[in-house]
C-alpha cells in the first residue's frame, strides 16, 4: 500500500521535471521546483514510515520549511532585479 | 523495491544534469541545480543516510540557491560564448571518466556482507559505541569523537571558506544607480509571504536548536543545526530587508560567530590537554568518562553549528550587501 | 476497529496518490502559467492532506504523527504562500493569463 503511493508520487516528480526542464517561461520551472519539493517532503514521509524508521520524520518536516525559503529567494531576485532595471533604463534616458 | 526508487531517481538526475549543462540561461541552471540537490538527498535518504540527507536537504537545497541567487544578481545571466578549445576539455574529461569506471570494477558489490568495510570497520564502531560512549546516533559518535580530528579539519575548512570569501567580497560599496531605501525593503509590500514568513520564523529556529540537540539521539548534528539557523535568518534578511537583518545581527556578531565556533572546538581539544588526556580526548572532561565523551561531543557540536551559521551568513551579507 | 482504520488509511492512500497524479499530469498539459499552477497546488494542498492523513492513522497516538501533523500544518502554511508569491511575481513582470488575447508580453524566457 506504500508503495502505490510512492510509485505515485516518483511518477509525480517526474512529470515535474520534465515541466522544470521544458517550461517555456522562468516561473514554471519556479513552479516544478515547488512542487518537486513538496513531492520529496510527501515521499520522506511515506519512505520513512515504509523503513518502520518514524523519527526519519525530522528530514521531512526540515525539508518543507526550507523549500519555502528557496522560491521567495527567487522572488526577492525577480523584485530586485526589476528593480535595477528600470533604475538603468531611468539613468540612460 | 527500494533499489528500484533509488535508480528511478538517479535516472531523474542524470536528465537534471544533462538539462543544467545544456542551458544557456544561468537562472535556469540555478533551478535545476536545486532540483539536483534534492533528488541527491532523496537517494541519500533511501540509501539509509539519514544524516547525509538531512545536511544536504538543508545547504544544497535551501543556501545554496540563495546564494548562487545572490551571485547572479551581481553579474549578468546568460553564459557566455562558449571557448574554443573543446577537443582537449573532452579529452580530459574522457579520461578522468574512464579511470573512475575502472576503478569501481574493484569495488565489493552493493550491500554485500563480506565487504571489508562490513568485517572489519562498522562492527568495530557499532560494538564501541555503547561501550565508550553511549548514544543512540553511532553517525555522531563516530563524527564527534571517534574522528574528531577530522571534524576539527571540516570546521576549520567551513572558518577558511568563510574568511575567504569575506577577503573577496566584503566592504563593497553602494553603486547608487538604484535608491538604498528600495532595494532594501525586500519583500516588505507584498503582504502574505511576509506574514507567513514571520509566523514561521521562529519555528524555524526552534526546530534548528532542536536539531542541533537531537543529533546525539536521531539524525542531527552541528552542520544540519547550522544551516537551517542561517536558513530561518537568511528569510528574515528576504523578507524584511538586508538592513534590517543587519540591525538585528551586525556584522561584529557575525564575525564573531565565525571566530568563536573553531576557538570553542579548539578549546575542548585543549582542555582534554590540561586535564591530563590527549588533545581531543572527552573521556578526562568529567569522572565518568562516559559521560565526558557526551559533554565532549556536546560541546563540539555547538561549536561546528556556531561557525556553520556564522560562515553561512557571513557569505550571504557579503553577496547581498555588493551589488546594491 | 484496527481493522476499520486499515481500510480507512488504505482508502485515504490511494485517493491521496491519485490525487497526486492527476495534479502532476495536469502541471504538464495544461496551456498556461496559471492554469499550471492551479493543478500543481491540488497536489500540494488535497494530496498532502491525504496522504499525510493516511499515514497518520497508520501510525495511531505517538511522536511520529505529531511529527505529522506539524508537517502538514508547515505544508499547508507554506505552499499557498509560494503560489501566491509566484503568482503575483508572474502578474508584476507582464505574463497575462490565457483566456486574453494578448500573449506574454515581457515574460522573461
Amino acid at each position: 500500500m506504500y508503495y502505490a503511493v510512492t510509485i505515485a508520487t516518483l511518477v509525480t516528480m517526474a512529470l515535474a521535471l520534465l515541466r522544470a526542464v521544458l517550461g517555456p517561461s522562468v516561473y514554471d520551472r519556479v513552479l516544478a521546483v515547488n512542487m518537486l519539493g513538496t513531492k520529496t517532503v510527501l515521499l520522506l514521509s511515506v519512505i520513512a514510515f515504509l523503513y518502520g524508521r518514524p523519527d526519519f520524520l525530522d528530514l521531512a518536516l526540515a525539508y518543507a520549511l526550507i523549500n519555502f525559503i528557496g522560491v521567495l529567494a527567487v522572488l526577492e531576485f525577480f523584485r530586485s532585479r526589476a528593480l535595477r532595471r528600470s533604475a538603468e533604463r531611468g539613468a540612460r534616458q | 523495491m527500494i533499489v528500484i526508487f533509488g535508480i528511478f531517481l538517479l535516472t531523474l538526475l542524470v536528465i537534471t544534469a544533462i538539462a543544467i549543462v545544456r542551458t544557456d540561461n544561468l537562472f535556469v541552471a540555478v533551478m535545476l541545480m536545486g532540483i539536483a540537490s534534492l533528488l541527491i538527498a532523496a537517494n541519500f535518504f533511501l540509501l539509509d543516510a539519514a544524516d547525509v540527507a538531512l545536511t544536504e536537504a538543508a545547504v544544497g537545497a535551501g543556501i545554496s540557491t540563495v546564494l548562487f541567487l545572490g551571485a547572479l544578481a551581481l553579474t549578468s545571466e546568460r553564459e557566455r560564448a562558449k571557448s574554443s578549445n573543446r577537443l582537449l576539455s573532452f579529452i580530459v574529461v574522457a579520461a578522468a571518466a574512464l579511470i573512475l569506471i575502472y576503478a569501481t570494477f574493484d569495488k565489493p558489490r552493493f550491500g554485500d556482507p563480506e565487504a571489508p568495510v562490513q568485517t572489519h570497520v562498522a562492527p568495530w564502531y557499532l560494538e564501541k559505541t555503547p561501550e565508550y560512549i553511549d548514544i543512540p546516533n553511532v553517525v555522531t559518535a563516530v563524527l564527534g569523537s571517534f574522528r574528531g580530528y577530522d571534524t576539527l579539519g571540516e570546521v576549520f575548512v567551513v572558518f577558511t571558506a568563510g574568511i575567504g570569501v569575506l577577503f573577496l567580497l566584503g566592504g563593497g560599496k553602494a553603486t547608487g544607480t538604484v535608491p538604498e531605501e528600495k532595494i532594501n525593503e525586500g519583500l516588505r509590500h507584498h503582504l502574505i509571504p511576509r506574514v507567513v514568513g514571520r509566523i514561521l520564523i521562529p519555528f524555524i529556529l526552534l526546530f534548528g536548536l532542536y536539531v542541533q540537540f537531537h543529533g546525539e539521539y536521531g539524525p542531527g548534528g552541528g552542520f544540519q543545526a547550522g544551516a537551517i539557523i542561517a536558513a530561518a535568518i537568511i528569510l528574515f534578511a528576504l523578507l524584511e530587508g538586508e538592513k534590517r537583518a543587519l540591525s538585528v545581527l551586525p556584522e561584529r556578531v557575525l564575525l564573531g560567530l565565525m571566530a568563536c565556533g573553531p576557538l570553542l572546538y579548539g578549546a575542548v581539544g585543549l582542555a582534554g590537554i590540561l586535564l591530563g588526556g590527549n588533545f581531543l580526548d572527552y573521556s578526562v572532561l568529567s569522572s565518568d568518562p562516559v559521560k565526558g565523551q557526551q559533554l565532549g561531543i556536546l560541546l563540539i557540536e555547538a561549536g561546528v553549528g556556531i561557525t556553520v551559521t556564522g560562515v553561512l551568513l557571513g557569505i550571504f551579507h557579503a553577496f547581498a550587501a555588493r551589488g546594491r | 476497529m484496527s481493522a476499520l482504520l486499515d481500510t480507512l488509511s488504505w482508502v485515504l492512500l490511494t485517493l491521496g496518490g491519485l490525487s497526486v497524479l492527476v495534479g502532476g499530469i495536469g502541471a504538464l498539459r495544461m496551456p498556461d502559467l496559471y492554469t499550471r499552477m492551479h493543478a500543481a497546488s491540488v497536489t500540494d494542498s488535497l494530496g498532502a492532506i491525504l496522504v499525510l492523513g493516511g499515514i497518520m492513522l497508520q501510525a495511531g497516538w505517538s511522536l511520529a504523527t505529531i511529527k505529522l501533523i506539524a508537517i502538514l500544518l508547515f505544508l499547508l502554511l507554506t505552499s499557498p504562500t509560494s503560489s501566491n508569491a509566484l503568482a503575483s511575481a508572474a502578474l508584476l513582470a507582464g505574463t497575462r493569463p490565457f483566456a486574453e488575447a494578448g500573449q506574454d508580453e515581457e515574460a522573461p524566457k
